[in-house]
């Protein structure tokens, strides 16, 4: 275990060792040389950038109070760029797809019967659905948010499956598709409908924009903690009872 | 006060490219993730000290919380031999040949 960081446990079926040797060290010879100057590159261009950096920030100060929150970096994530969001939210669905097109979810192992571990997960599961709603409620004019509330969530599903839990077929079926899907769902929806009561997609008026975010938010933060769970889980559910 | 915040930053730094280092190069795996997850925490501070705490959060979260479990239960999966897989997964060797 105590080896060098160098690695140098490459295994090589090559019979001419020295030579295997030789050329491996040549390589990372110059694979090193390649990131020095990949690394000066970059350490020049950073150097050479404008001190004052020129940036979206005032703009964003000044639009702020029609965001409907007051937090900059959620006006900017859920509004300003609600688009790259909602692109997100797409890839995020795509996750679980990929993930559940490799196979049928397994329980790795035989849940652990331990008391500790049982107490520690009903003492924490709810504290932690508590925190992400208050990290989602705080993202309007504080630092959180729908990602940072969705992934304590998804550490609540963590913890519930590692001490034993796994949804019944009740959950499996629809109601864990629907929860994936409601965060973009959500989101799509009240992009269509802004676009339908006259404005272009996405373009929240200002006296709504605050309640639409947070609308939104819920249902961003649900389906990224169901997702991330779900992920966890690995594999897609079966439906019926667990094989 | 003032001379610690350098010195934190620095220190904080050098923690954050030794751990990546050796996450990296950490021939044990399991080694290797427990090391990514002391990462995420580190670069969540990092992301504190340079003004960024909704990154920050998102990072310790997700970084050093999630994304570790993912892959504890990957090397889980791998060990065990099987996988989520019915079928794929299965024409792997039971033992791991990467350590």
């Amino acid at each position: 275990m105590a080896r060098e960081p160098g690695g140098e446990k490459i295994v090589n079926p090559n019979p001419m060792m020295s030579n295997g040797n030789n050329c491996q060290r040549l390589f990372r010879l110059l694979l090193g040389l390649l990131l020095a100057v990949l690394a000066a590159g970059l350490g020049y261009v950073l150097s050479s950038l404008p001190s004052p950096a020129p940036g979206l920030s005032k703009p964003v100060a000044e639009h702020l109070e029609a965001s409907g929150v007051s937090n900059p970096v959620t006006a900017v994530l859920l509004n300003y760029r609600a688009y790259d969001t909602l692109l997100e939210l797409g890839v995020l669905l795509l996750a679980p797809l990929g993930v559940w097109s490799l196979g049928v979810a397994a329980r790795h192992r035989e849940p652990l019967v331990d008391p500790v571990l049982d107490m520690l997960a009903r003492l924490l599961v709810p504290m932690l659905i508590l925190v992400a709603g208050y990290l989602l409620w705080a993202g309007a004019h504080a630092p959180g948010g729908a990602f940072q509330a969705g992934s304590v969530l998804a550490a609540a599903g963590v913890l519930l499956l590692l001490s034993g839990w796994w949804p019944g077929p009740a959950f499996s079926g629809l109601p864990l598709r629907v929860s994936l899907t409601a965060g973009p769902g959500v989101f799509l929806v009240a992009g269509v409908a802004l676009m339908f009561a006259g404005g272009r997609m996405l373009e929240y008026p200002p006296p709504f924009a605050g309640a639409l975010i947070l609308l939104i938010e819920a249902a961003a933060t649900w389906s990224i903690g169901i997702t991330l769970a779900a992920l966890f889980a690995g594999g897609r559910p079966v439906a019926g009872p667990h094989r | 006060m003032s001379l610690l915040q350098p010195v934190f930053d620095i220190v904080l730094g050098l923690a954050l490219l030794w751990l990546a280092w050796r996450a990296v190069a950490s021939p044990d795996l399991f080694r290797g993730i427990v090391l990514f997850i002391a990462f995420g925490l580190v670069m969540a501070l990092v992301w504190v000290r340079l003004d960024a705490p909704d990154i920050a959060l998102a990072e310790a979260a997700i970084g050093g919380g999630l994304t570790g479990a993912l892959l504890l239960a990957t090397l889980a999966r791998l060990e065990s031999g099987g996988g989520a897989g019915t079928g794929r997964g299965k024409d792997r060797e039971s033992e791991p040949n990467d350590e």
